[in-house]
């Protein structure tokens, strides 16, 4: 475990050194990555121009809530883009035969290969969205509050994780490019607006088929202080790890059958 | 100006594509994802008030399928086909084949337009139509609609042109596209009708191009055009594919002369 973690900071280095090689691809990412933020931060400003409350959520704790859900969907963003090409490039191409003959764990090379640092850096707007809307609300945080926040945004990542490696292992099925990936993933909208939008079904299968709801809504309403969703924001690391490992169960049993794309 | 060779480039591409018609389905799939996420939105916001900047509930989900429906017809990648052949010198190529380099673009990227429109937009409505409350224009509307599409189609096109070609004058202009993207989602109406903004914001986008491409077909299908309004909505569109049209001319005119290929 101590190793892993060493060698995911070298990884990281190598990363971030590479792309500060090339300036303008970071600077381009970072601007993209800003000006989709911006565009969703307008998009609530006006609404609220128009009305005092959604649901009885006001402006600054919606402003809240989409804070946390950069973080958490960043920090996926910047590890995933192996999982959207795994067919293309490990199963098909084979390249997992090289990532196979490494005494280490394949999941995780596979996430770490590639890393688009850019993004990790779009997350800090997340973190700045959160303390300035956290300001305006008067939240009450503590520094004891800080371990169970980086919990719960692990939590969130685990079920981002989960549900896509579960979605990329089923490269080693089939190896027709099904779309799936990119039409989950823009489920990500659904998770952050308060659940109460939605209608009975479609709450009870982001909460439960596909936990959506827990990458950002239902953990950023433990510093909201909603005492109504607070088991579900405190059940947030338990999901996470609860998808994340049947993502693995998936990934191994997938791994089982690779036989390799040489003869 | 309607060279056969141009037809034959649009027809060329929509054949392309359409070996690849099954892939458009999970298309179709995640518009549907975004049109409930922002209807189940928007019913929220609107909690049984009648009208917000204008539309009433019913309309507001019919501007939004519409609106992503709309954007399968006229969403392009011409900017990164443009800055990729500047980029690797392909546009060297082009230049010595007998048509203009911007029309030939602009005809196959309207080929690839007509394919999304059959094969993605269409078929996408008619699942937005089962799926939500959307409700239909009456029969009057649709010759007009239908024009302000096709008119969208080429001021979004010649958008992408422009930032496409800055690729001549910037070492990179990948930042651009991508914010380019996120700004005519933004500002042409796509997420949020432009009468939802305040006076001041309205007034500096009414100078813009963006409202061409999205804002102001879909306000004619979800029955916020009338008679007069409508005729000047279609005059807006037409004078912005001519002024765009004019700065791409100048600007393809002044990154010819800069244009320096490598290699021989």
């Amino acid at each position: 475990m101590a190793g892993h973690l060493a060698l995911a900071a070298h990884y990281l280095a190598q990363h971030l050194k590479a792309r500060l090689a090339y300036r303008a691809d970071l600077w381009a990412g970072l601007v993209s990555d800003l000006a989709s933020q911006a565009a969703s931060l307008v998009f609530i400003l006006v609404v609220f121009e128009h009305v005092p409350a959604l649901k009885g959520w006001s402006r600054d704790e919606l402003i809240f809530i989409y804070g946390y859900f950069l973080v958490p969907f960043s920090i996926f963003n910047a590890t995933s883009a192996n999982l959207w090409n795994f067919a293309e490039r490990y199963v098909v191409r084979g390249e997992l035969d090289r990532v196979l003959t490494r005494p280490l764990n394949s999941l995780f090379q596979v996430l770490l290969e590639t890393v688009e640092v850019e993004s990790l850096l779009g997350g800090l707007g997340g973190v700045a969205l959160m303390a300035w809307a956290g300001r305006r609300l008067a939240l009450d945080v503590s520094w004891a509050d800080l371990p169970l926040l980086l919990a719960l945004t692990v939590g969130s990542v685990l079920v981002y994780n989960g549900i896509f490696v579960a979605l990329a292992s089923v490269a080693f099925w089939t190896d027709s490019r099904s779309g799936l990936i990119p039409l989950v993933w823009n489920l990500h909208v659904y998770g952050r607006y308060p659940v109460e939008i939605y209608d009975r079904w479609l709450r009870f299968l982001l909460t439960w088929v596909l936990p959506i709801s827990f990458t950002a809504f239902y953990p950023a309403t433990y510093l909201l202080d909603r005492a109504a969703w607070r088991s579900y924001a405190l059940a947030t690391p338990a999901v996470g790890l609860a998808v994340f490992a049947l993502g693995l169960l998936a990934w191994n049993a997938g791994l089982r059958r690779y036989r390799g794309a040489g003869w | 100006m309607l060279h056969p060779a141009y037809v034959e480039l649009a027809r060329s591409r929509f054949l392309t594509l359409l070996a690849y018609r099954e892939n458009f389905w999970t298309g179709i799939a995640v518009y549907i994802v975004y049109i409930g996420a922002y209807h189940f939105l928007w019913q929220a916001i609107y909690e049984g008030r009648e009208a917000l900047g204008g539309l009433t509930p019913a309309q507001m989900t019919s501007y939004l399928a519409v609106a992503w429906m709309a954007r399968a017809f006229y969403f392009n990648h011409l900017d990164r086909e443009i800055a990729a052949e500047i980029r690797d010198g392909r546009v060297a190529i082009e230049l010595i084949r007998p048509y203009n380099y911007l029309a030939a673009k602009l005809a196959a990227a309207l080929g690839e337009g007509v394919f999304r429109l059959v094969f993605f937009a269409l078929p996408g409505m008619a699942v937005a139509c089962a799926l939500f409350p959307v409700r239909l224009p009456p029969a009057q509307v649709w010759p007009a609609f239908f024009l302000a599409l096709f008119l969208s189609y080429w001021v979004n096109a010649l958008v992408n042109v422009l930032t496409g070609l800055a690729a001549f004058f910037l070492l990179d202009n990948s930042g651009l596209m991508h914010a380019r993207r996120v700004l005519v989602d933004l500002f042409s109406g796509l997420y949020l009708p432009l009468s939802f903004y305040p006076a001041w914001a309205r007034e500096v986008l009414g100078f813009l191009p963006f409202q061409a491409i999205a804002y102001l077909p879909n306000l004619a299908f979800a029955g916020g055009l009338r008679g007069g309004a409508l005729a000047r909505a279609l005059a807006v569109q037409a004078l912005w594919i001519g002024v765009l049209a004019l700065a791409a001319a100048a600007l393809w005119r002044v990154a010819h002369r800069r244009l320096a290929v490598q290699g021989g």
